[in-house]
């Protein structure tokens, strides 16, 4: 039996410790908000937090996450108000819209770390996500604004 | 449902309904050969195109539904193609409800997302239906009112007769409505009235992507779905032999695994039908990863298919394709293309006397261009879901085309139509790739075969080494000219695996007086389908470099030599069919030419290339900017120009041309599908080289054409001539030319030749 926290609910999975995180969230509990695109972290697609820290679920050992506490697009915010969430609406940054939620995901972590990031330092951060559309230039615009809402709301 | 007489409309047949609990309802039927408003032939259009629909329904409660009829795969017709209805009818646009319609071939017909058709197509019918329902809205108020229609007025989903003071919601009065016949010849806005139309909307679907709830195919869960994947050949001219699956079968949670044949013999195969494994070893379980697990406890035997026969049906009548079994490789593939470039090919078109002008030539310039395999590499891997009972058919997922899948699987399962229900999801991009829907038969296949609703998925192995692949190209460019250095003549002559690419009527024909266009093609086993602008993908690199050379070597600035030969084409136009409009493929070239500052010095640190190009009926022009960033070449800044004729939706269509940009500099600089023995070498992202964040451009400027023509398509029109401009900065960048594609391996070589060198 493996227990694990995701977005703040506790689950009990009996289930195989080697299963990637991915096909937990995605095949057992019902969470298909994190996606699956190549299954050997080269996309992105899968990014969660794992106790804060991004990972790509699809080489993730649910064993690994045996105990933490996983956050995943569903629970990235309460009322989809996170910054990202609300640039990334502003912005209208999406075309087919697969890669977002492992954009956004790794974007969190991101302006977690820094509350400022440069050009430069949302290409290392998000160096790992294909985005096949295309909207690269989208996503760099609405990082650079929800970290301006972000610093505006710790100053206000 | 009651539904009243159908009215013949200018190019649409209405029919209006009562809901049940009241409400109007309106259906539209279309049928598009009528309404082709565009002078320029659509010639990459397919061929079985019958007739488009959708739905409004107005409720009591005055929810106003707008049903999306077209397949959405990110170019965001979910958004765009409402819009168009929403404009007519005079809705709240933040109000209208927007849900994707059914795939109904018996009451809706055949639906199909690509040739960037979706906007150019709906225009008419939309705003027809759009009109007809506000109009009977207004009829219905009316009556109700005692006043006359001409008094009626809307705005924002709300009718309303000034004179008395009176008002009403849309739902008020749409259940009176729907009893009213459809109304004759109502008037459509003026373009200058629009107010939806023209103005930027954000993505309907926008809040759902960004909070993960289930939207893609893969997404989709059904009761007691079990989970299904097709262990393929590892090589194309590979197929099954024998297989031991007693280890896959002890793995946990696998069902079954057995051996399915796709098509049975002789099966008369639609354009569509493509496939590229026929006997299918399929494996069953219930969950994805136990059956990920299971296939590699699998023993397989495979042997080679030898030469083939494929059953073609279509309009052409019946008719026997020999596919070769050999297991190709791309070197060989090279050389063989090198061998079949010198041989006679077939005429394509042939205006003057191009012979003679050659012979008679000062100068001949003559240049051949290549390029790879592609495969589309949607982020969302081939999946569907089918539920199969001997009595109907459900499926669920990503596909391009229903319309075109539909009557495939009714054949297959000898079920009619109307016992068939195709649901659409939202697709995780689709480039051409979804509209082939081997993988929809084959997931019903499964599903009738193990009697349980199964969800087929390919792995991002499967779905890259599958085939229906963007084909490989070559193409031979020649340019006459006299000794004062004018261009007399212009040849090409293009092949391809397993087709070429040839546009023979586009420009430069036309504009030169002694022309020559010609194609060859090898057949092959590797499979090959429609990728975001089939053929012009790779006209556009090759041309409009080859077009640059040309202008270097006639001393002309290759903007103005463009310009030159439109003029021409446009004042004197050599032959007959000319693709384009000379006027609108120019205006994109004035437009980018100033908004990109073209030859002004502030932008001498740049490296600067142009392309430009027609196609699926819209014009592009980009001027790209490369400066030499970490000893790399890096895209720093492009300028776009398009002329699409009305954006609909101006923000959402600058981030499709952004996306296209990106899309043409990541295919050129590293775009690479290679075989050996038969088997891909690149089977996923590790080895596929896709662009990425660092690599994309800082800045897209993007800028439309103003004007009020009908709107045409924007998926595919700005992603061909983004891999001619890169090739022709590049060029600037590193003083050598680009003939073959991809650019970077070499780019980078020279780049560090010409360090040593100093």
């Amino acid at each position: 039996m493996i227990t694990v926290t995701i977005n703040k609910k506790n689950y009990d999975l009996d289930i195989d410790p080697e299963t990637p995180l991915l096909w937990v969230l995605r095949d057992v509990i019902g969470l298909v908000g994190t996606k699956y695109g190549c299954g050997v972290a080269q996309c992105g697609a899968c990014v969660v937090h794992l106790n804060g820290e991004a990972v790509r679920s699809c080489v993730t050992k649910i064993s690994r996450a045996a105990g933490q506490k996983v956050v995943t697009i569903e629970g990235l915010s309460e009322k989809n108000d996170h910054p990202l969430q609300k640039a990334w609406m502003e912005v209208d940054v999406v075309q087919c819209g697969y890669c977002q939620a492992g954009q956004i995901m790794a974007a969190a972590v991101l302006l977690r770390e820094n509350k400022n990031p440069t050009d430069d330092d949302i290409d290392k951060a998000l160096e790992g996500n294909i985005c096949r559309c295309g909207t690269y230039l989208r996503i760099k615009k609405a990082i650079h604004l929800a970290a301006a809402m972000q610093r505006k709301n710790v100053k206000g | 449902m009651e539904q009243s007489k159908p009215t013949q409309t200018r190019r649409s047949f209405l029919k209006a309904s009562f809901l049940a609990g009241g409400g109007l309802l309106i259906s539209f039927t279309w049928i598009p050969e009528s309404g082709l408003a565009d002078p320029v032939k659509n010639i990459d259009n397919p061929a079985p195109w019958n007739e488009l629909t959708g739905y409004i329904k107005i409720t009591p409660d005055n929810i106003v539904k707008i049903l999306n009829p077209n397949p959405e795969f990110g170019q965001n017709v979910m958004t765009s193609l409402p819009m168009i209805v929403a404009e007519e009818l005079d809705a709240d646009w933040q109000k209208v409800v927007i849900e994707m319609g059914p795939h109904d071939n018996v009451k809706l017909g055949p639906q199909f997302t690509g040739g960037s058709n979706s906007v150019r197509m709906y225009w008419r019918p939309l705003r027809e239906a759009g009109a007809a329902a506000r109009n009977m809205l207004m009829q219905a108020a009316a009556e109700t009112w005692s006043a006359p229609i001409e008094e009626v007025t809307t705005k924002g989903g709300m009718v309303y007769h000034q004179k008395s003071g009176k008002s009403g919601t849309y739902g008020s009065f749409a259940t009176k409505a729907s009893s009213l016949p459809i109304p004759k010849g109502v008037k459509l806005k003026e373009v200058k009235d629009f107010k939806v139309i023209r103005s930027s909307q954000k993505n309907v679907e926008g809040l759902k992507i960004i909070t993960g709830k289930p939207l893609f195919g893969l997404d989709y869960k059904h009761e007691g779905m079990l989970i299904a994947m097709i262990e393929h050949p590892p090589a194309f001219g590979m197929k099954l032999k024998s297989f031991d699956a007693a280890e896959a079968l002890k793995m946990p949670g696998i069902k079954d695994v057995f051996q399915q044949q796709l098509y049975e013999d002789g099966f008369e195969q639609g354009g569509f039908d493509t496939r590229t494994f026929n006997d299918l070893l399929v494996v069953v379980g219930k969950t994805t990863w136990e059956v990920m697990n299971a296939r590699k406890k699998l023993k397989v035997a495979w042997e080679p298919t030898g030469d083939t026969k494929d059953t073609m049906g279509g309009r052409n009548g019946k008719r026997e394709v020999v596919v070769p079994g050999a297991l190709e490789t791309t070197t060989a593939q090279l050389e063989k293309m090198q061998a079949y470039a010198k041989q006679p090919a077939q005429q394509l078109r042939k205006d003057g006397d191009p012979e003679t002008a050659f012979k008679n030539a000062a100068h001949v310039i003559e240049r051949t261009y290549t390029a790879p395999f592609l495969a589309h590499n949607c982020l969302e891997p081939i999946n569907f879901f089918a539920h199969v009972t001997d009595e109907k058919a459900l499926l669920v997922g990503p596909l391009q085309a229903p319309g075109w899948t539909e009557p495939t699987l009714a054949k297959i399962l000898k079920l009619p139509a109307d016992k068939i229900d195709i649901q659409m999801t939202r697709m995780g991009g689709g480039f051409g790739r979804r509209a082939y829907g081997h993988y929809l038969i084959e997931a019903a296949l499964i599903s009738k075969k193990i009697k349980a609703p199964v969800k087929l998925i390919y792995t991002r192995e499967d779905d890259m080494t599958y085939g229906i692949y963007r084909p490989m190209y070559m193409a031979t460019y020649r340019a006459a000219l006299d000794a004062n250095k004018n261009l007399i003549a212009f040849h090409v002559k293009g092949g391809g695996i397993p087709e070429h690419a040839i546009h023979a009527n586009r420009f430069p024909a036309g504009a030169v007086d002694n022309y020559l266009a010609e194609g060859w093609q090898i057949p092959s086993n590797i499979t090959i389908g429609a990728f975001r602008a089939p053929r012009s993908n790779f006209n556009a690199a090759a041309e409009q470099s080859f077009l640059d050379e040309l202008a270097e070597a006639m001393g002309k600035d290759p903007i103005d030599l463009r310009l030159e030969l439109l003029k021409r084409a446009k004042e004197n136009p050599v032959g007959k069919n000319n693709d384009y409009d000379a006027d609108r493929y120019a205006g994109v070239l004035k437009l980018v030419k100033e908004k990109s500052g073209w030859g002004n010095t502030e932008n001498s640190k740049y490296s600067r290339g142009v392309a430009a190009y027609f196609c699926h009926n819209s014009y592009a022009a980009h001027v790209v900017d490369i400066v030499i960033k970490n000893n790399k070449p890096y895209v720093e800044r492009v300028f776009s120009a398009m002329d699409c004729g009305i954006v609909i939706n101006p923000d959402a269509a600058s981030n499709m041309v952004e996306g296209a940009v990106v899309d043409g500099i990541g295919n050129a600089f590293y775009g690479k599908l290679t075989h050996k023995d038969g088997a891909a070498e690149q089977n996923n992202f590790n080895r596929y080289r896709m662009i990425r964040h660092s690599e994309a451009p800082k800045k897209i400027e993007v800028h439309f054409v103003q004007n009020d023509k009908d709107p045409t398509g924007l998926g595919e029109p700005p992603f061909p001539p983004v891999f001619g401009a890169v090739a022709n900065a590049l060029y600037k960048s590193t003083n050598k030319r680009y003939y073959s594609q991809p650019f970077m391996t070499e780019a980078l070589q020279q780049i560090n030749n010409r360090k040593k060198s100093f």
